[in-house]
Formats: structure tokens, C-alpha cells, sequence
């Protein structure tokens, strides 16, 4: 019960309000004379060997665009060379896109100059990198106040501030250590704090997880869920883990090759897969774990009975089989009481013993 | 002539087929065949041109290129105050450098305005040393630096020592004073690491020696001309290590300071200097224990302190004295090193050893700065603090033993080492000497180009033929036939010696953890201390020169064939043990195999520092070269051919470096 309750309230993040971030059009091209490629019509459409035989330049982003909504956790994934990374360090502009538009808060960020660009980073956006990037002659607390000091901040200010925030991040004990003394998911949660010490608008993670082992990977992003509860930032996350980005992710977008493939919901992505790249891609995915009741329901059907319990339609299925199964009568799918439609053990078993159910 | 030129050609033309199996074998087998053919076709057309057109040129001959160098001397000489480019530049440079030196040799070494002796005697320098050491390394180098210092007294050459001392610690400052800033933009900029890399690999090839003669063309002979040569030679390692500890730290680190907002100043300042502070501390390493070398040698140049002590005994074969001063020199060099190691390895124990020992820490050095003071202005003060006090009993009884020893190995070991000397010379070198100086130049050259050609490639095939081209022009194409023998039949002991005990290290943990800081205290040592004991044995002569140069170059091959035996995969070699390989074929057909490109590296650094030495060696009656750059110094009508020689040293340097790197490179491929 308590992911359903979580999801509909993360659902609820990513509607009504303006986006935070709003990328139209991006593109990167490394190579020879790269900011031709965007605006050739010829050009653009090549694919990745034939661009590279022409032109002798590789386009890592190709014409993106998306939304991000306060609050939300936005999930990039694709494989490696996918574009993924050098996306979201063009968000920042620590790689310069080619050609697009990204507007933060109302503010295109591509017309910023670099004391202007300086300031963005100081004060709105801050990063977690997939090695950590920690400065190994500084104390944790160190480590973690030096965007402050970069700011300019006087040295007790900042160290108070640091020491909230690795208290936040559970690092309570380790302020004086060095990096190096630390774990890999310590040091991590090093690197979340430095993130989180400026108090940022937007948090941009790229594949931070990745160097981590397993069970350090699964408590790192509970503590990412934790945090996003506590401090409701809004947040840009990179990685290859389809797991991870279902487990993470309000909305996802899958990159392929640069492009886009497709953007939406975990359940979206199961449910309406846009091609066969993301039918492969999700299919290994328990789809019980993440379809909810409006993925499988079927119309109403002459004869059916109308009298079985009503359930929302964002219920994840795992959530609902006990319930389906111990009724009597199907379950009447409602929303906002209008009934949508109504669910049977069939359409459960389908779902729970694996079979692909036409959906 | 043909079949030399011809052949390279079809060695090259199996390359672009790549790297599979039967191509591969097929090339290797011609160019085996190629090398034989070069060296038989050499060898016949040796036996009927004997004698002709040999380039022969006698001791006090001298060719137009000699004269003109000696006039181009002179005239300088002669405008030294009047040319603007002297007036304003060099001698400029000159004097700040000069005074530099007079300063701190005034400081701690000669006597200074109305003074019979320094500002700071032996208790001050030894309290410094002592406090220095302890600062920026432990305890323990402390005590080293302070035993170290007050061996040099006991042995009666304080003041030398001083000198030595001065030259050196001058030379480290302004050389790092350029480095260090040229080290970070090479390291932030590829553009500038792209044009310097060249100019430093060209400085590190050269032998030490070469250095000198054109310097005192622009700043005469003397303390300043050697600093400045010591200068340039000990620059290029801090450069190199600088941007590559810039060129290390990780990309991520940087990226996430940039992500934080940082300026270029800040991320240089708060990150990239930081976190390549300690590999630095190993350049200045480097760059001293250069420096150490450098002036030891500049001592040619009228370079006051140990070195001229040790040149003045081998000039007069007076061993004793010599093996004295080179002692002084090997302490101050383990001295030196041990303190600027103990310094960079300070980094990671002072930041593990905790809170309890650094509350300590302050105080402490406050207390021992405080005792230094009180040290210096007691050596300023009382004779007997600034005086070495002693007759230095230890250094006379040191020479003597040496005398002793040198006298009892001649009485009792002269059958063994002259015995050992005539096999190797007439067994080795002196057939391949006359191969080389014998043969009309032109098939020698030839041969050279050819070789050159087959084993590197193309590109090093033309490197050689310019090479041969100028060392002809040079006019000591003879006596750099001479040396070339000298250097290769070294160089070919030095491999053997090297595959044998690299081979033994890299197969065996416990002999490479025994003979690993043997070699690395053998590498820090300045080249021509190692004279010395050999003179002692074998007398003066040029196989003294060699068995000098092979004891010189034989640690860097052994480390490096070492590493190559030991980066060959554990796998691959246990496959071949359960195949049922014997050790022997173990060795033989897998890992020297594999260890083929450490191998052609090892003797890429083999020759270079075979070079070097044996041109050192025309100082102990090894002739050729490096007597006539020794002469060129001491002589002003040889002074133009002395300079020729050191011109062909480069080029032999480049040629050898050329090849073996291009041969390294192909075989590593």
C-alpha cells in the first residue's frame, strides 16, 4: 500500500505546474565543423557510420527535447554510448551543446555568459558523478563544504552548513576522515552531500550508482527516495540500470544512438512499448511489479457483475492480486467514480504468471 | 650497397596486411634475413676496401669546420662587451645568475667580504640540513642528512662539499623556478605539451656532457656557465612530471569542480595543484639528483667542489683521492635522494598518522627552528663552529685504504683483470673497432642507414643517413667510429648482463625485493663516480671507460626487462606450464618473447646511457670523442674540434635513440 500511495503522490508532481527545465531541440555533435550537422536537413537524418564517413563527426545527442516539473525525478537511461552522459553535462554546459535551447527557469541557459554560468552552478544546479570526482587532500567535511568555499563563503558558516548535510546523508562520525578511508558508497554519499550543500534547485546525477556493488547500489538509491522525500528536489538521473530508472523514475526518457526513443511514465514504458528497442529493452521486467490496473482491465462485458469491490486505476498490479483473487466477483476499476473498466483473475493470472497479455 | 637499400623496402611491404598470423612470421624471418645480409655484404666488401677512405684524422689535426669554430670563439671572445646581443642578454643573464651563486656560496661555502670564512660554518649547515630534513621528510632522513654532512667534514672536504652543495641548490632553484610553471601549463594546455614533449625528449637523450661546450661559447668557463648547464639539464624531468601529475588527476575531479562554479584560478589553485603536489615533490626529486650529476661533471668547465677534486685525481691517476671525493659525492647524492623521497612519501603518512602526533607537530618545529638559529649564529660567530675542526684524519685514512686496495688488486689481481681486459678487447672490441674505423666511411654509413632502415623503419632509415651525413660533416667521423664501438659492445654486455638478472627478477619476488634498491641507489649515483673503483682494477684505458659504462647502464635495462617479464600475464604462463613447458622454454619461448617491446626499450635506454659514460670515459684515456671534448676545453686551439665532437655525441644519441624508440614502437605494436 504504501507504493501505491507513493506513486499517485509523485504522480501528481509532474502536471499543471511549469517545467523547471525545458530542452528543445538539443544537439551535440563532436567533429570537424559540427554545428553544420543540425542545421543541414541532409545531414541530419544520417545514421551514426554514415555521419562519420561523410563528415568525420559523431552526433552524441540528436535532437532532444523534454520537460522537467518542480520536484520531479526525471530518469535518462540507455546503454553506454547512448548519449546519456553527455547529455546531462549539457544541461550544465559542461560540455557545450551544438545547437537547441535548454531554458531553466525561464532563463536559456545557452545564452548565459560564464560569469552568469558560474553563478547558475554555484547557487541552482549541482551534480553527482558516477567516480565521485572527490578531492582526496580534503576531509569529508571539506570535501563537502567546497562549493561554498568556492562561493566565497567564510570558513565556519560553511562548515556548519557541511555538517548538516553530512548529517543528512548519514555520515555522521566520518566528517574528519579522507575520502580514500572511505567505501565506494561512502564516498558517494560524500559526493551527494557536496551536491546537496549549496542547497541547489536542480540535482543532476550521472550514473552514480554504477561503480557501486549491489546491495550498496540498493541502499544508495533509498537514500536517494529518502532525500527526494525530505528535501523535494528536483532531479535529472542518469543511468543504464532499467531497474533502477523504474525504481527512481516519475517519468523516463530512452536514448538510443542519441535520439530519443521514447518518454513516459515506468508504466507507460511496460505497458505501450514505443518500438521494438524498448519491447526488448522491458521485457525482463516483472510486469506485475509495475502495470498498474488501468494497463489490464478489459470494458465491461454483458453479464459481468457489477457488484465486486472497486479499486483505483494506478494500482500496481502485485498490489491488487491478492484482492482480485480473494473476491468473489472481478474488481471494478474506478476513477473518480466513473467505472473504467473491470478486472478478473484472468487478466491478474495473465499478468502474474508471465504471459504476454495483449494490452 | 643495393642489397642494403633494397632490402627495407620488402620488409615494409608485409605491413599494411595487418597483424595476422603467416604475414607476421614472413616479415620477421626477412628482416633477420636482411640484418644478416646487410652485416655479410659489410664484412666482404670490408676485407677488400680495408683501409680506404677512411676519414682517419690525427689527434692535433684539424678540419675547416674546426677552424671556423674556433674563429666563431674567438671573435665572440673578442665581442664578448661590445655585441648588444652579449651586452644585453647573455651577459646579463650571467651576471644575475652569478650573483646567485656567489650569494649562497658566500652563504655556506667561500669566504665572503672581509671574512676568511663563510657566513654560515659546518655546525649551521649541518643544524639546517638536519632541520630541513626533519621538516619536510622524518626523523630518520634527518639523522641521515646530519651523518651524512659530517662524514663530508671528516673527510676533509667541507669546503668542496659546500661548493658542490651551493652550485646544486642554485641550479635546483632556478631551474625550478621555470619548471614548475612550464610544467602547469604543459599540463593545462596540449597545444604547448605537443611543442615542448619534442625539445625534452631531445635534452634527456643527450649525454650530460654535451651541454657544456656550447654553453661556454655564450657564458664563458666558470661557476655561472656551469649552473646554467646544470640548469637546462635538470629542468626537463620537473617539466615532464609537472604536466603529467597536472595531466593525472582525474578528469571527474575537475569536471565536479567545474560543476560547483569554479573558476579556471580556482580549479587550479584548490584542485589541480593540490592533488598533484606530491608527484611534484618526485619531480624535484629528479630534478636534484640530475642537478647532483650535472654539476659533479660541469667541473670540465672550471665548476668549483667535488667534482673538480675527482677530475683533477683521475686526470693525475691518483685513486686515493679520487675514491675519496666520489665517496663525498655518493653520500651527498644518498643524501639528497633519501630526504626528497622521504618528502613525498610525507604526503600520505603525515595525513594517516592522525590528529595526536600533528597537535604535537608545530611546537616541535618551532623548538627546532629556534635550536637551528641558535646553531647558525654560533657557526657565524666561533671559529671552531665554522671551521670543520680536524685534520681530516678520515678522508687521508680513506684514500690511503683506497691506495692500498688499488696496489694489492694490481700485485695480486693483474693476472685475472688483465687476463679478463685482453679477452674481451681483443676478443670483441678490437675486431669491431677495426670493422668500423677501417672500412671506407661510406660503407659504414650504408650499412648504418640499412640497418637503421630494417630494424625501425623507414622513417628512422632517414633519421641515420642525415645523422651519417653530418657526422661526416663534423670531421671526427673516425674517432666517432671509435666510441660507436665502444658504446655498442658495451651496450650488448649490458643486455646480456640485464636479460639474465631481469629475467631472474621478474620471475622471482624475493630477488627482485633484494636487487630492487640495489639498482635504484646504483641509478641515482652521478655517472663518473663509477670511474673510480674501475680504474683502480683495469687502469687507464678505454675498457675501463666500458666496464664504467656497463656497471652505469646495467640497473635502468634490468628494471626495465624486469617489468617486462612480470607484465606477462599470469595466465598466459601458467598455460604454458601445463602445456609442460621446461623453465627454460618457459623463458625462451614465452615470456622474453612477450617481453619483446621492454626488451628493445631497455636497450634504447641501454645505449643512451652507454654513451654517455663512455664518452665520460675520455677523461680516464678512453680516447676517441670524449678525449677530444675534454681537450677542447683545456685547449683553445682544440676547442673547435672539441666542439665537433660534441656535436657528433648528439647525433650518435639521435641516431641510437631513433632507431631503437622506432624499433620499440614496431615491436610493441
Amino acid at each position: 500500500m504504501t507504493t501505491q500511495t507513493e506513486v499517485s503522490q509523485r504522480r501528481g508532481t509532474d502536471s499543471g505546474s511549469t517545467p523547471v527545465i525545458s530542452v528543445r531541440r538539443l544537439w551535440k555533435v563532436f567533429g570537424p565543423k559540427a554545428d553544420q550537422v543540425p542545421d543541414s536537413e541532409e545531414l541530419r537524418g544520417l545514421a551514426r557510420r554514415e555521419l562519420m564517413d561523410r563528415t568525420g563527426c559523431t552526433a552524441a545527442v540528436r535532437d532532444v527535447h523534454f520537460d522537467v516539473s518542480p520536484g520531479e525525478v526525471f530518469v535518462v537511461m540507455g546503454l553506454s554510448g547512448s548519449g546519456k552522459s553527455t547529455l546531462v553535462r549539457c544541461l550544465t554546459r559542461l560540455i557545450e551543446p551544438t545547437a537547441g535551447e535548454i531554458v531553466f527557469e525561464g532563463e536559456n541557459i545557452r545564452e548565459a555568459d560564464d560569469k552568469r554560468l558560474r553563478e547558475l552552478r554555484r547557487s541552482k544546479f549541482s551534480m553527482v558523478f558516477q567516480h565521485f570526482g572527490l578531492l582526496p587532500h580534503r576531509r569529508v567535511v571539506d570535501n563537502v563544504s567546497f562549493g561554498l568555499e568556492i562561493r566565497g563563503m567564510g570558513r565556519a558558516e560553511r562548515t556548519k552548513r557541511a555538517l548538516e548535510v553530512v548529517e543528512l546523508v548519514g555520515l555522521e562520525g566520518y566528517e574528519n576522515s579522507f575520502p580514500d578511508q572511505l567505501s565506494g558508497g561512502m564516498q558517494q554519499r560524500v559526493g551527494l552531500a557536496r551536491a546537496l550543500a549549496g542547497n541547489p534547485d536542480v540535482l543532476f546525477f550521472d550514473e552514480p550508482f554504477s561503480a557501486l556493488d549491489p546491495l550498496i547500489r540498493r541502499d544508495m538509491q533509498n537514500e536517494v527516495i529518502r532525500l527526494h522525500h525530505e528535501v523535494g528536489k528536483t532531479m535529472v538521473f542518469i543511468t543504464h540500470d532499467l531497474s533502477e530508472a523504474l525504481k527512481l523514475g516519475d517519468r523516463i526518457l530512452i536514448m538510443r544512438d542519441g535520439k530519443m526513443v521514447q518518454c513516459g511514465t515506468g508504466d507507460e514504458l511496460v505497458g505501450a512499448p514505443a518500438d521494438d528497442y524498448v519491447r526488448e529493452f522491458v521485457k525482463d521486467v516483472p510486469r506485475g511489479d509495475v502495470l498498474t490496473l488501468r494497463w489490464i482491465m478489459r470494458p465491461l462485458k454483458d453479464g459481468d457483475a457489477l457488484d465486486g469491490p472497486e479499486m483505483g486505476p494506478d494500482v500496481v498490479v502485485r498490489e491488487a492480486t491478492r484482492a482480485v483473487l480473494a473476491a468473489d466477483k472481478p474488481v471494478k476499476v474506478v476513477e473518480n467514480g466513473k467505472l473504467l473498466g473491470i478486472v478478473g483473475d484472468d487478466e491478474i493470472l495473465a499478468v502474474v504468471a508471465g504471459q504476454d497479455g495483449d494490452v | 650497397m643495393t642489397v642494403a637499400m633494397e632490402k627495407p623496402e620488402k620488409t615494409e611491404k608485409p605491413e599494411p596486411t595487418g597483424p595476422d598470423g603467416p604475414a607476421t612470421s614472413v616479415r620477421r624471418v626477412s628482416r633477420r634475413t636482411a640484418v644478416a645480409a646487410i652485416l655479410v655484404v659489410w664484412l666482404l666488401l670490408f676485407a677488400v676496401l680495408r683501409g680506404r677512405q677512411t676519414l682517419d684524422l690525427a689527434a692535433a689535426d684539424l678540419t675547416d669546420l674546426h677552424r671556423w669554430f674556433n674563429d666563431a670563439n674567438d671573435s665572440i671572445g673578442a665581442n664578448r662587451n661590445s655585441n648588444p646581443l652579449f651586452l644585453y642578454f647573455f651577459n646579463e643573464i650571467r651576471l644575475v645568475i652569478d650573483t646567485l651563486v656567489t650569494f649562497v656560496q658566500e652563504l655556506i661555502s667561500q669566504p665572503s667580504a672581509g671574512r676568511p670564512l663563510p657566513q654560515i660554518g659546518w655546525l649551521g649547515v649541518v643544524g639546517i640540513a638536519g632541520f630541513v630534513s626533519w621538516a619536510v621528510g622524518n626523523w630518520r632522513v634527518a639523522l641521515l642528512a646530519v651523518a651524512g654532512f659530517t662524514f663530508m667534514g671528516l673527510q676533509g672536504l667541507w669546503q668542496e662539499s659546500m661548493d658542490t652543495l651551493a652550485l646544486t641548490l642554485s641550479a635546483v632553484f632556478v631551474a625550478l623556478l621555470f619548471a614548475i610553471p612550464l610544467g602547469v601549463w604543459a599540463g593545462l594546455s596540449d597545444r604547448f605539451n605537443r611543442i615542448v614533449t619534442p625539445f625534452l625528449d631531445f635534452m634527456q637523450t643527450m649525454p650530460t656532457f654535451v651541454y657544456l661546450a656550447p654553453l661556454t661559447l655564450f657564458f664563458l668557463i666558470g661557476p655561472a656557465s656551469a649552473t646554467i648547464a646544470t640548469m637546462i639539464y635538470a629542468a626537463p624531468p620537473a617539466i615532464r612530471i609537472t604536466a603529467h601529475a597536472i595531466r593525472s588527476v582525474p578528469e571527474t575531479t575537475v569536471e565536479a569542480a567545474d560543476s560547483l562554479g569554479a573558476t579556471r584560478r580556482q580549479s587550479l589553485l584548490k584542485v589541480l595543484l593540490p592533488m598533484s603536489k606530491r608527484t611534484v615533490v618526485m619531480g624535484v626529486n629528479q630534478t636534484i639528483m640530475a642537478a647532483l650529476a650535472m654539476v659533479t661533471i660541469a667541473a670540465l668547465i672550471d665548476a668549483p667542489g667535488l667534482g673538480k677534486t675527482v677530475i683533477q685525481a683521475l686526470q693525475s691517476l691518483d685513486v686515493g683521492t679520487a675514491f675519496n671525493a666520489g665517496l663525498a659525492i655518493v653520500v651527498m647524492a644518498i643524501v639528497l635522494d633519501r630526504v626528497t623521497t622521504a618528502a613525498s612519501a610525507r604526503e600520505e603518512t603525515a595525513r594517516r598518522s592522525g590528529g595526536r602526533f600533528l597537535k604535537w607537530r608545530r611546537p616541535l618545529l618551532g623548538a627546532g627552528a629556534v635550536v637551528t638559529a641558535v646553531l647558525v649564529y654560533m657557526s657565524h660567530t666561533y671559529v671552531w663552529a665554522a671551521e670543520f675542526p680536524g685534520e681530516a684524519g678520515l678522508g687521508s685514512s680513506i684514500a690511503r685504504g683506497a691506495d692500498t686496495a688499488t696496489t694489492w688488486a694490481q700485485d695480486n689481481l693483474s693476472g685475472l683483470t688483465n687476463a679478463f681486459r685482453d679477452a674481451l678487447t681483443n676478443g670483441l672490441l678490437n675486431p669491431f673497432q677495426t670493422l668500423l674505423t677501417d672500412s671506407p666511411w661510406w660503407l659504414v654509413g650504408v650499412a648504418l642507414i640499412g640497418l637503421g632502415a630494417v630494424l625501425g623503419g623507414w622513417r628512422a632509415g632517414v633519421t641515420a643517413a642525415v645523422c651519417v651525413g653530418l657526422l661526416v660533416g663534423t670531421g671526427v667521423w673516425s674517432d666517432a667510429m671509435t666510441t660507436l664501438a665502444s658504446t655498442v659492445v658495451a651496450t650488448v654486455l649490458v643486455m646480456v648482463l640485464g636479460v639474465v638478472f631481469g629475467v631472474w627478477m621478474g620471475r622471482s619476488l624475493l630477488v627482485d625485493r633484494i636487487l630492487r634498491p640495489t639498482l635504484d641507489a646504483a641509478q641515482v649515483m652521478p655517472p663518473f663516480v663509477y670511474l673510480v673503483p674501475f680504474l683502480a682494477l683495469f687502469g687507464a684505458t678505454r675498457f675501463t671507460a666500458i666496464v664504467a659504462a656497463i656497471v652505469y647502464a646495467a640497473p635502468v635495462a634490468t628494471k626495465i626487462i624486469a617489468d617486462g617479464v612480470r607484465a606477462v600475464p599470469a595466465a598466459t604462463v601458467e598455460a604454458a606450464t601445463s602445456a609442460g613447458c621446461s623453465t627454460w622454454q618457459l623463458i625462451t619461448k614465452v615470456q622474453l618473447p612477450m617481453a619483446r617491446g621492454a626488451l628493445t626499450l631497455a636497450t634504447n635506454q641501454g645505449l643512451i646511457y652507454v654513451l654517455s659514460m663512455v664518452v665520460v670515459g675520455g677523461l680516464v684515456g678512453a680516447g676517441a670523442l670524449g678525449y677530444d671534448v675534454v681537450a677542447g676545453f683545456s685547449q683553445g686551439q682544440l676547442y673547435g674540434k672539441g666542439l665537433a665532437a660534441g656535436l657528433a655525441i648528439v647525433l650518435l644519441g639521435v641516431m641510437f635513440d631513433r632507431i631503437t624508440q622506432a624499433a620499440a614502437r614496431r615491436v610493441s605494436a
